[in-house]
């Protein structure tokens, strides 16, 4: 191990040595994380969306004694995405678990009567459901987003009419008048005749106090019980139909923390594989490696040699980035401990891979072509959500992932980064398998093409 | 027991037999040299030698201490410094002393004041001086150089030779190759002859001449490199 020293110290001479290729090997990938982080950041055009309306035919809208314009909810929302028209919630269900729709919009057969119930003093709570699968925060954001606009709009028409319903109930209390509830007429007093009352019988008040405070009293409990009435009505106002979201799988952090993640496992992928990749080949290309496995340093050394070289850069170049980027999104410094352990499991694990690719190469040129050519489409594949693709083609992506360390580093660096959505552990597990399995790779694929 | 022993080896590159059954003993201070016409195995057989190559059949023994080896196709870092390159392979090594290493080597090789110059921008010649600088630093019991003087000045040359010469005086097995008859007559105390895969010859560098006289006695009389070529002709090569 002393060796491993000096061949460290070596490697960094070359590359400090190499002034255009460290900078390309820093710069090209953060361009690329930059721009995947705006790719991912607009999302596709027309997501599809499972349309299931129980509502029944020919129900109005009625508010307040006048009916709304009859409110084509589905050519409204059609408009916005690709609408599925299902017939069922297990059908809407099923698309969305699939991955065959980003999400389905479930209109209940009650929506609109509890739509007609907020202006009456038993307002209901109308709800819309969303069916979700959130394995994807680009997936989960643009979901939130499409249902956050279409809500807003149908809550605005409905809180105006609301709006005027609910200030007549409190004319009512300021002003008093005739209430009519279940049949019967209730004379409601008021707030200023009681202010009237009260500074009529306030010069008598010692002896006349009882009935006139009997009076104030009613009018208390009257007030406070209509004001419990119009409390729900008013909040109603802020929103008057719920969304009732139910998440059918997985979990995920914001999406700026996603498309941070995303930005420094591309980093930390390309400069560690092509890094460790390359650094390798480069030892066959000047043909020093015969020289340096005959007793010098053996071949698990040179592995680990180049995979701490990998490491130590790689763990440079993305905490450097990852602080770059606090100073465009707040990122919790308390969890800095947990970025170190994602992104040394992620990087021995690439640091691996890439040793793996660079034992079977002889030129630095051809494992480099080589480290594109396997990084990059992985890296998409990666980032494909379901729904984007046929459930078939999905799995096959989610097996392909699998096999290669950058989907699991993606999972750690996230998890590592907001604590929304799954824990690190299981892609730390994952990480230490695919580090183990790629390092014998590395050492059959060097003792298998470097012996002649 | 022989510092280094070659016995029967065979080595194949698929269907290419590229040794077939070549036998090769050195003693302690014995300069061999290896000749042949390109492709006759020569590489081949020092790789096998140095442990750097399996052979497919056949034996190699060497008692215990270090092999150096000075490979044909210079094995060096092109974009680290004379200096930096020396010093990597010094500690490496495990030299009590890197530093003092290679400033011996420095001097040897005559590039001292070229020490901080990018190996990459330095002639194929300095190049090859530096390889053979870096075998040269293990001081092993048994050395292999491998076509070393290619590239090199007659003063280098001569340079070589002498550091060489003076190891095996000091006890150091030297097995060399090259495609210089002279040299081999010169340094070689024994030549093995190797064609296509074939040990042909393996004696003094007088009994060399003999063997040639008596193979191709019309050639005898012109230069004996022109000699030789008559008697691999006449060997079927
Ligand atoms: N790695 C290899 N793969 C396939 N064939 C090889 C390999 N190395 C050598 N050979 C073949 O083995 C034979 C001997 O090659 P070798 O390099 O030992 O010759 P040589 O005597 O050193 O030649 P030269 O004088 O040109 O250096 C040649 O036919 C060569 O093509
Ligand atoms: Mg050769």
């Amino acid at each position: 191990m002393r060796g491993v020293r000096w061949l460290l110290l070596k490697d960094l001479q070359i590359l400090r040595r190499s002034p255009l290729q460290a900078v390309l090997l820093v710069a090209y990938p953060i361009l690329i994380a930059v721009l995947v982080g705006f790719a991912i950041s607009r999302g596709p055009e027309d997501p599809r969306v499972a349309f299931l309306n129980e509502v029944p035919q020919n129900t109005r809208i009625d508010v307040g004694g006048q009916e709304l314009p009859k409110a084509n909810v589905r050519e409204q929302i059609c408009e916005r995405v690709e609408c599925v028209f299902v017939h069922s919630r297990e059908e809407a269900r099923a698309k969305v678990e699939s991955g065959d729709v980003l999400a389905a919009l479930i209109l209940p057969a009650d929506l609109v009567d509890k739509i007609n119930s907020l202006s009456t003093l038993t307002p209901g709570v109308p709800e819309v459901e969303v069916l979700v699968n959130e394995e994807n925060a680009v997936k989960a954001e643009l979901v939130d987003d499409r249902i956050t606009s279409l809500l807003a709009q149908a809550n605005l028409r409905i809180a105006r009419r609301i709006g005027s319903e609910g200030s007549r109930y409190l004319g009512l209390i300021v002003d008093g008048g005739q209430f009519h509830v279940l049949g019967e007429t209730i004379p409601i007093l008021g707030l200023r005749a009681s202010a009237r009352i009260l500074q009529a019988v306030l010069p008598a008040l010692p002896r006349s106090l009882r009935p006139a405070l009997e009076e104030v009293n009613e009018f208390a409990s009257q007030a406070r019980d209509n004001l419990d009435v119009a409390k729900p009505l008013i909040d109603r106002l802020a929103q008057p139909i719920e969304v009732d979201k139910v998440v059918v799988g997985g979990a995920s952090p914001p999406l700026e923390i996603f498309a941070i993640a995303v930005a420094a496992t591309l980093t930390l992928a390309f400069v560690v594989v092509l890094l460790v990749a390359g650094s390798l080949a480069l030892e066959r290309e000047e043909n020093a490696f015969p020289r340096l496995t005959r007793g010098l340093v053996s071949g698990g050394g040179l592995l680990a040699e180049k995979v701490l070289l990998g490491i130590a850069v790689g763990l440079a170049v993305t905490l450097l980035m990852l602080f770059g980027m606090r100073i465009f999104v707040p990122l919790e410094l308390g969890r800095v401990w947990l970025w170190l352990l994602a992104i040394l499991f992620a990087g021995a694990a690439l640091a691996a891979a890439g040793a793996a690719l660079g034992a079977a190469a002889r030129e630095v040129r051809a494992v480099s072509l080589l480290a594109f050519m396997v990084t990059l489409p992985i890296a998409f594949l990666s980032l494909v959500p379901s729904g984007a693709v046929s459930p078939a083609v999905f799995d096959a992506i989610r097996y392909l992932t699998a096999l290669f360390p950058f989907k699991p580093g993606l999972e750690a660096i996230t998890a590592a980064l907001d604590a929304a959505g799954p824990g690190l552990g299981g892609p730390l597990l994952h990480l230490t398998i695919l580090a183990v399995a790629y390092a014998a790779i590395a050492r059959l694929a060097l003792r298998r093409f470097a012996t002649v | 027991m022989p510092p280094v022993e070659a016995k029967d080896v065979v080595k194949r590159f698929g269907s290419r037999e590229a040794l077939r059954g070549v036998s090769l003993k050195a003693a302690a201070g014995e300069l061999v040299a290896v000749i042949g016409p390109n492709g006759a195995g020569k590489t081949t057989l020092l790789s096998i030698l140095a442990g750097i190559a399996k052979p497919d059949e056949g034996q190699v023994n060497s008692d215990g201490g270090a092999v150096g080896w000075i490979p044909q196709q210079a094995a060096l870092y092109r974009r680290l410094t004379v200096e930096e390159n020396l010093l990597l392979f010094a500690r490496l090594e495990g030299h009590p002393n890197p530093r003092a290493s290679v400033e011996e080597m420095l001097g040897l090789t005559g590039l001292a004041e070229r020490r901080g110059e990018i190996v990459a921008r330095l002639s194929g010649g300095n190049q090859q001086r530096i390889n053979i600088a870096i075998g040269l630093l293990s001081r092993p019991a048994v050395l292999l150089l491998d076509e070393p003087s290619v590239g090199l000045d007659p003063r280098q040359r001569a340079r070589l030779w002498e550091f060489v010469s003076g190891l095996a005086g000091r006890g150091t097995t030297v097995i060399f190759s090259t495609h210089d008859i002279q040299e081999a007559e010169r340094y070689g105390g024994r030549v093995l002859v190797l064609a296509d895969g074939e040990s042909l010859f393996d004696g003094s560098a007088g009994e060399l001449r003999e063997a040639v006289r008596r193979e191709a006695p019309e050639d005898a009389d012109r230069d004996f490199e022109t000699a030789f070529v008559a008697y691999l002709r006449h060997r079927g090569h």
